[in-house]
């Protein structure tokens, strides 16, 4: 039983990293934010698969503080917050999108193999898996740098944090409770603030283009 | 080379020939239904077959031998890899002719006459839709090669027949490398069957049409054994999804009764992927041609993965 469960825990690692590429390939806003609520399900469920196998209790806790935040409040203001902007669709990207996915070959290759002698480290179930946690970590990281818009940036960083959580519980079965609870007030107060952000942006440049930010000056 | 073996490889060549019109019947009538149109009937593809085969076959005048010749490479290419899939049985005696690697290289010598043939007659339709689906193929196979490799990667193998077996025989394991591949084997076969995302089937629309612009020119019996071996390819790529993703069913050598068995579970699963792929182009709008590379770029990118994955997170 044991044993399916850890198979099951690499399963969902492997649909949170399928989930990342389809994230980094996708070009409309609202389709993002749904996946972005799905890699936040799925992690959720490795979770408790982990909290489960190894009968920490503490993660139990940290599984239902993620569901509650990344699965419903992040996307209902994300939701919201695109609703108000009026960007449901068009999201452009920096480089074109089958050269982006090249790169996430790249970089799912280079983290693999800097995860593997770390692995050998670990003594938990889910040692393999922290390869997957810092690919995730780095294509949430190039999706941040490759859209121009503000909003996909911004979801951009909230997946970065799932993959941390991710990375966190694969590697050492979750961080202190203090900790968690901290790391969620930070990405829910940062989300707010961002938001009002990207209000300021469009109020000053009449779009949520993040180039206009190289100007320093009004010429 | 036994008797019980000869009986399975009969089958399997029998059960291709035959249920694959019915296959195709089977999706469209779905397609039919959630279209909200009262479909054509589980039989049409026998009929318009029978149809075809009593016709008179016209060829053009400018028409080479090679124009021919190409319908029946392709019903040979399709019947071979139909009988080298292991679809009822894993227990057949063809299969040691041509391994998962050769099985591409029939699929695509089955394109590269088409091709061939469509720009034989010299019309501009022709070599228009030669010209797409050559695209789509050098794109579509090494994402197909992928998909197979990580199969043979868990089985060590990759003659399909022992990659079925120990996928089906052993103790049931989750492996994340197949999902991968099951994702990235899904595109391929939308692009490589002509099916909705990346072409529709039953368009004649010159500015869309990839397929249907390789076989304007066919008529009679040639397009005949044409549609057949498309409904052939379309079993085929349904068998080899339902070996790799979902094995069990299949029966073992020296096992009659799970032969017996074997028949209606197949039927079972081709009736459900069937559903579902009627229900996928339902739901999908057909794609722009320029984005196709794109969209097999994806397929290449999650078999490739799933290659990693499997190499990440063991066994």
């Amino acid at each position: 039983m044991d044993n399916l469960i850890t198979q099951l825990i690499n399963l969902f690692a492997a649909v949170i990293l399928m989930l990342a590429f389809a994230m980094l390939s996708q070009r409309r806003i609202l389709t993002l934010i749904h996946l972005f609520t799905l890699q936040g399900l799925t992690v959720v469920a490795s979770t408790v698969a982990v909290a489960y196998v190894t009968h920490q209790h503490h993660l139990y806790y940290s599984a239902a503080l993620t569901l509650a935040l990344k699965c419903f409040l992040i996307p209902y203001l994300l939701h919201r917050l695109i609703n108000r902007l009026n960007v449901r669709w068009d999201i452009e990207t920096l480089i074109n999108i089958p050269t982006i996915m090249l790169i996430g070959i790249v970089l799912v290759v280079f983290s693999f193999n800097l995860a593997l002698p770390i692995a050998k480290l670990s003594a938990s179930i889910a040692r393999g898996t922290l390869g997957i946690a810092i690919a995730c970590f780095l294509l949430s990281f190039m999706m941040m740098i490759t859209r121009a818009k503000a909003v996909p940036q911004v979801i951009g960083f909230l997946s970065m944090e799932n993959a941390l959580f991710f990375a966190a519980t694969s590697a050492t079965y979750g961080m202190p409770m203090v900790v968690e609870l901290g790391i969620a007030l930070d990405v829910l107060v940062g989300v707010l603030i961002l938001g009002v952000f990207m209000f300021q942006i469009r109020e000053q440049f009449d779009s949520l283009d993040i180039s206009h930010l190289e100007k320093l000056k009004e010429d | 080379m036994n008797l019980s073996g000869l009986l399975s490889q009969f089958l399997a060549i029998m059960a291709a020939l035959l249920l694959a019109p019915l296959l195709t019947g089977w999706v469209n009538q779905w397609r039919a239904w959630l279209q909200n149109r009262s479909g054509p009937g589980l039989l049409q593809p026998y009929r318009m077959l029978r149809k075809l085969f009593i016709k008179e076959s016209v060829v053009a005048e400018s028409a080479s031998p090679l124009f021919r010749m190409a319908p029946y490479v392709a019903f040979g290419c399709m019947l071979l890899s139909c009988a080298i899939i292991p679809t009822l049985s894993t227990d057949l005696p063809l299969s040691p002719a041509a391994d998962a690697i050769a099985l591409v290289g029939l699929f695509a010598m089955a394109r590269v006459f088409m091709a061939l043939a469509a720009m034989d007659i010299g019309t501009a339709f022709g070599s228009l839709g030669a010209r797409r689906e050559m695209l789509i193929g050098f794109l579509a196979e090494p994402a197909l090669l992928s998909v197979l490799f990580t199969a043979s990667l868990i089985s060590q193998s990759t003659a399909l027949t022992e990659i079925v077996e120990n996928l089906a025989h052993r103790d049931f394991v989750l492996y994340p490398s197949l999902a991968f591949a099951g994702i990235a084997f899904c595109l391929v076969s939308f692009a490589e069957n002509a099916r909705v995302p990346v072409d529709n089937p039953t368009t004649h629309l010159e500015l869309t049409m990839i397929h249907e612009a390789l076989i304007l020119e066919y008529s009679g019996r040639h397009l005949a054994l044409i549609e057949w071996a498309i409904s052939l390819k379309l079993f085929a790529y349904s068998c080899i999804g339902l070996a790799l993703f979902f094995p069990w069913g299949i029966a073992e050598a020296q096992a009659p009764v799970a032969l017996i068995l074997a028949i209606p579970a197949m039927l079972f699963k081709l009736a459900i992927g069937g559903f579902l792929l009627a229900l996928i182009e339902t739901l999908c709008a057909k794609m722009r041609i320029f984005r196709v590379p794109e969209f097999l770029a994806t397929a290449f990118l999650m078999a490739v993965i799933g290659m990693l994955t499997h190499f990440l997170l063991g066994s």
